[in-house]
């Protein structure tokens, strides 16, 4: 289990909005290089685990360690500097709207590396081919779609060539197509950045297509299910709401199962 | 078709059948028994259906049912569903399925005393959270300063662009209309003194204490304010803001910072054009209404209103630009996400900067007066 090295590193994390628990007791290590999936129904606490992860919302209780850096006890500077090796792949893509894609990409690097306009022109340029937008550079974001405006949006996140990239439900909102394209993209970047990634999603597709290592938050009893590689998963848990989330069935055992008896 | 709806109860034993005949749907007028389960003798055992007759079944149907089985579950009362349509028995099954009820939410009447007791929570938080802005606004101008704070400087120009030149025709426009108005009341007034030359003073004085001030900062928050508030909240819903976060960058420092400075460094030249335009709205009706000779009104103007009353107009509406940008941030950078809170933000912001203007613009009248400026 512990051959890869640890980079985060979750403990007993609780994570509530006043007093509303949302979920607890959440245990669980992100190793580098892997794909970690944090699965769930809808409201049962991913984003705000992502938005826990990112810095951008504190913990009740618990502690996050990023390598060996307790992250939310740590200076908001220490935070924000760990942060900037993180790229953030927001659901809508959250390009700022009153800049050109080109711009969106460039701000970061502009930013914070000392690099001449003429080469960070180029990273960008670079950035967005690898993301199959050539050409878009000058596109307002609202004039582009929405698969391309999540595509835009992960060309930002690697624009400073992060360790970690975090997504929030790349896939939702796009078409079977488009999802598993940005699904192979996601493993591309992965094998050629050597990025570790942490994905928030419900698509059973891009879980069992990408996912190497994952969580499940239940909503009933406030804390995590599950652990593990989502094929075995799927296969040998014994938790009946883990398998029936990943196996798309909807009968609970012990009500009447009978109602599509036609 | 039979477009009525009916029902026959007959009694076997202790077995009842409900015979529906005709078309109940939504469409019909509602049958002469509105309330079925009324009718039932108290000691039948089972229920039984018969839609032989029936032409036409929609939710009509389905609501009685659903009435029936529960009055039928609450007296023990077995409910023989074969004779219905099997499309209605699987609807019927459907509604009867358990799920989890969700949590009561608790929507207990309050009373008056809690409502002002919220109100004043509610008002109290605005107030911390107020405060709390007004630190963070603090240290992004100490890294301002200190050349920290990171920003673009095209966002800048644009916006002393937008909060300048952009804003200069409608300023001018109503302080022009609001120096012709106190030209006519006060002539009106001063004409029965025979003072009409003293319309002179009266514009000149309100315009540059007052009205310039003011009505370039209630043109700048129902313009400006609201701008950035809509901004502001719209970047917050599309998560615009995070993603500024997550980078590194800050927002105050990026977003706020450009607009605020850009307001405050603009609101004295607006105010300052408002004046020199209200007193000329002055001067037309002086000049053309009053007959005051132009060199009298101009000689007039300029021996009433000093450097002071200029410097007293200045200094408001550099504390106006800094309410108006405040409110409008403010709002927008706590907008919650979504559609609805974009709106709220914007008119929250537009009513209390107004608020918040009228209220220092007492305060600083009374302060100068009392140190006789």
């Amino acid at each position: 289990m512990d051959t890869a090295k640890a980079l985060i590193d979750v403990k007993d994390l609780t994570m509530a909005y006043g007093d509303f628990v949302l979920q607890q007791n959440l245990t669980f290590k992100v190793k580098q290089g892997s794909i970690f999936t944090i699965m769930g129904e809808s409201g049962c606490g991913k984003s705000t685990l992502l938005r826990i992860l990112t810095g951008l919302k504190s913990p009740a209780a618990g502690t996050v360690f990023y390598s060996d850096m307790n992250f939310w006890e740590s200076s908001s500077k220490k935070r924000t500097q760990r942060m900037q090796r993180c790229g953030v792949l927001y659901q809508s893509g959250a390009l700022w709207s009153s800049m050109t894609i080109g711009e969106n990409i460039a701000l970061p690097l502009q930013q914070f590396t000392k690099l001449p306009p003429l080469l960070i022109q180029e990273i960008v340029d670079v950035k967005l081919a690898l993301v199959g937008l050539k050409g878009f550079a000058d596109y307002l974001p609202s004039a582009i779609s929405g698969g391309m405006r999540k595509r835009a949006g992960l060309a930002r996140a690697i624009a400073l060539d992060p360790d970690i990239l975090f997504f929030d439900e790349p896939s939702a909102g796009l078409d079977p197509i488009s999802s598993r394209m940005l699904d192979d993209l996601i493993l591309e970047l992965r094998d050629s950045l050597g990025a570790t990634i942490v994905i928030v999603t419900h698509e059973l597709p891009s879980i069992f297509a990408i996912g190497d290592d994952s969580i499940f938050l239940d909503t009933e009893t406030k804390t995590m299910l599950a652990s593990g590689d989502p094929r075995m998963l799927a296969k040998n848990s014994n938790n009946i709401k883990v398998k029936q989330f990943l196996s798309r069935s909807s009968s609970l055992p012990g009500s009447e199962s009978s109602v599509e008896n036609e | 078709m039979n477009k009525e709806c009916a029902l026959q109860i007959s009694q076997d034993g202790d077995k009842l059948c409900l015979t529906f005949l005709g078309s109940w749907t939504i469409h019909v007028n509602p049958c002469s028994t509105p309330d079925i389960v009324k009718d039932f003798p108290s000691h039948i055992k089972s229920i039984y259906f018969n839609t032989e007759k029936l032409s036409n079944w929609d939710s009509r149907l389905l609501v009685e049912l659903v009435n029936i089985t529960d009055y039928a579950n609450t007296k023990s009362i077995a409910i023989d569903v074969q004779g219905l349509p099997s499309g209605i028995q699987k609807l019927l099954k459907l509604t009867r399925k358990k799920t989890g009820l969700p949590p009561k939410e608790k929507h207990s009447k309050t009373g008056i005393f809690e409502e002002i007791g919220k109100q004043n929570i509610r008002v109290f938080n605005q107030i911390v959270e107020m405060l709390a802005f007004t630190g963070e606004i603090l240290l992004s101008y100490l890294r301002f300063f200190s050349g920290r704070a990171r920003f673009l400087k095209r966002d800048f120009i644009y916006f002393l662009y937008n909060c300048g030149p952009q804003a200069l025709p409608i300023v001018s426009l109503i302080s022009f209309l609001v120096g012709f108005t106190l030209a006519f009341i006060g002539a009106v007034q001063l004409q029965m003194f025979g003072a009409d030359i003293y319309v002179a003073n009266l514009v000149g004085l309100t315009m540059t204490r007052e009205m310039g001030p003011m009505m370039a900062a209630i043109i700048m928050a129902g313009r400006t304010g609201a701008a950035f508030a809509a901004q502001l909240g719209t970047m917050q819903v599309n998560e615009e803001i995070d993603a500024l976060q997550t980078m590194g960058l800050n927002p105050l420092d990026f977003l706020v910072l450009p607009r605020m400075t850009a307001l405050i460094i603009m609101m004295p030249f607006l105010a300052i054009c408002a004046d020199f335009i209200g007193i000329i709205g002055g001067f037309f009706i002086g000049c053309f209404s009053l007959d005051i000779s132009p060199i009298l009104y101009y000689e007039q103007t300029i021996k009433a209103v000093t450097l002071n009353h200029f410097l007293v107009g200045i200094t408001k509406s550099i504390v106006f630009g800094y309410i108006v940008a405040f409110c409008g941030c403010i709002k927008g950078m706590y907008c919650k996400r979504s559609a609805g809170a974009v709106g709220q933000a914007t008119t929250a912001a537009v009513v209390s900067a107004i608020v918040l203007i009228v209220i220092t613009d007492a305060a600083f009248t009374f302060f100068f007066n009392l140190i006789g400026v």
